[in-house]
């Protein structure tokens, strides 16, 4: 009894006062030139901690674990970091790779998986322990290269699926039972897939492709059918301007049938409509698109741009398709992260150094955060999210 | 008191040696440093690893000149990711870039 009692008192003492709080606000963004992430609460609009010691950061991604306590942060140095969003450190890390390019985690929780340039390939860990799982290399053609990996995502039922940059195919991982790995191939995709997207519901996987007209689409519904080639002419015969940044295809916007997507060497936001994946739109914009993000309810959708445009965020009503609104926050705008239903965006502006909230209805700006090199930011309500 | 003045002025004037020699204002390569690191890295790796692109460590980079590497730099390779910098970059500052890069790029 008193044994009961005295190990009660002492769970109190280490769960009380720092873990008595709910993690579903809180959040971190990566500051890419000090190696760290500030941890951030969506509800005060403030910076509640940091964490050093996280490796290269430039392109670092995150996960989080279902409980929305943990995040995975997947560095390009090939480091992996579990960080304790709570007790603001490190509760784990492992340099897996010589270079990595981002990650996701399963829709079990149970696995984390990292995608990698060099050499490339796919590893999933255990996401208790980040021991190795699985190790799955990018071979291709006939001398065994090893491809770039790119455009990772969980899928349902266990899968995770990604492409490869140079092989031209996209891989969809079968890790349902983790100590036999199923590998489906799709060859021939076209030429350079640079990132690629999953549908909040889990069914397309899409790839954009660098060194070729259109994306390429999978329907993992019907995965039998193959790869097809969507917006086919899109772009065709036209200059293309250059590309100084590879856009990003990570914030699938969609509004009713709508999907928008970055055209890549155009200044264009492209619309398709998802019934039958034709185009449905052009829409011109201010310069090489990154991330194109609607907002969780799609009425708006707000884009970022690649150098030298990069200062400017614009605003794009879905009903009307047209820009409604320009904005300047400063020189280097990197990402943006919507709060979960939308209200206030945040955005990091890596030259200015710092982190600024924009209310989305209004756009005045609510707050700003000091900040070193900010970059990627990322909300904890992407835990329960597919593809995120 | 003036050998500390001198001391000071000289200390400036060694600290940018490329700017005297290219015409290139401090600030302005304060600004290209930061491309370097900060625009190009998003693809050759903050600390010039490698990423999509390929590694521009002076290792990497043995046996090129700074002509070759700054006509790279200025016109991109078509066909691949490397895009051409000529519409940002005047040819004197592909130069200092591509002489910052084989001397190897600290932040
Ligand atoms: C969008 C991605 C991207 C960006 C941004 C980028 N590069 Fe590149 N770069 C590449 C790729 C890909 C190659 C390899 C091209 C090939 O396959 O021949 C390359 C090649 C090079 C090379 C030739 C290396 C060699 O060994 O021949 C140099 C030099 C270079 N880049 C410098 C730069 C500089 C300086 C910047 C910034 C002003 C920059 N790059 C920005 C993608 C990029």
């Amino acid at each position: 009894m008193i044994r009961v009692i005295a190990s009660l008192a002492f769970l109190l003492l280490i769960n009380t006062p720092a873990m008595a709080r709910g993690t579903g606000d809180l959040g971190l963004f990566i500051e890419r030139a000090s190696s760290s992430v500030q941890i951030v609460e969506t509800s005060s609009n403030t910076s509640i901690g940091s964490v050093a010691g996280l490796g290269d950061l430039s392109h670092a991604s995150v996960v989080y674990s279902r409980d929305q306590r943990y995040a995975y942060i997947f560095g390009r140095d090939g480091g992996l970091t579990k960080v304790d969003i709570l007790k603001a450190e490190i509760s784990q890390r492992k340099l897996q790779s010589g270079n990595s390019i981002g990650g996701a985690i399963s829709q079990d929780g149970r696995l984390v998986a990292v995608s990698n340039y060099k050499p490339g390939g796919v590893k999933v860990f255990d996401a208790d322990t980040l021991e190795l799982v699985a190790d799955i290399p990018a071979t291709f053609g006939d001398n065994n290269q090893r491809s770039k990996v790119i455009g990772l995502v969980d899928a349902p039922e266990g899968k995770f699926v990604f492409a490869l940059w140079d092989a031209g195919e996209i891989w969809v991982l079968d890790m349902s039972q983790r100590d036999r790995p199923v590998i489906e191939k799709f060859k021939n995709i076209g030429r350079n897939p640079y990132d690629a997207l999953i549908t909040g519901d889990g069914r397309y996987y899409i790839a954009g492709l660098f060194g070729e007209d259109g994306m390429a689409m999978l329907d993992l519904w019907n995965p039998s059918a193959g790869v097809k080639r969507i917006l086919p002419d899109y772009g065709k015969g036209e200059q293309k301007l250059p590309v100084f940044k590879m856009p990003h295809l990570e914030g699938w916007a969609v509004a009713g049938d709508l999907a928008f997507v970055p055209a890549i060497g155009a200044h264009e936001v492209l619309v398709i409509n998802m019934r039958d994946w034709q185009e449905a739109g052009r829409i011109k914009v201010h310069g090489q698109p990154i991330f194109v993000m609607a907002r969780p309810d799609g009425r708006q959708v707000w884009v970022n741009f690649a150098i030298p445009n990069n200062d400017t965020i614009q605003v794009i009503d879905t009903q009307t398709l047209a820009v409604i609104k320009q904005l300047k926050p400063g020189k280097g705008v990197l990402h943006m992260e919507f709060e979960p239903r939308g209200e206030e965006v945040w955005l990091s502006v890596r030259d200015e150094n710092r982190v600024e909230v924009y209310d989305t209805r209004s756009f005045e700006r609510r707050n700003t955060i000091p900040a070193t090199k900010p970059s990627g930011i990322f909300f904890t309500a992407r835990a329960h999210r597919i593809g995120l | 008191m003036k050998a500390i003045t001198w001391l000071a002025l000289s200390l400036i004037l060694s600290a940018s040696p490329v700017a005297a020699a290219d015409g290139i204002s401090g600030e302005r390569e304060q600004e290209l440093q930061n491309l370097l690191i900060q625009d190009c890295g998003s693809c050759h790796g903050l600390q010039m690893k490698g990423g999509l692109g390929p590694a521009l460590l002076p290792e990497a980079l043995r046996g090129k000149s700074a002509e070759y590497l700054s006509t790279v730099i200025l016109h991109g390779r078509t066909g691949t990711a490397m895009p051409p910098w000529r519409f940002l970059l005047s040819e004197a500052e592909a130069r200092w870039m591509a002489e910052r890069l084989l001397q190897g790029v600290t932040q």
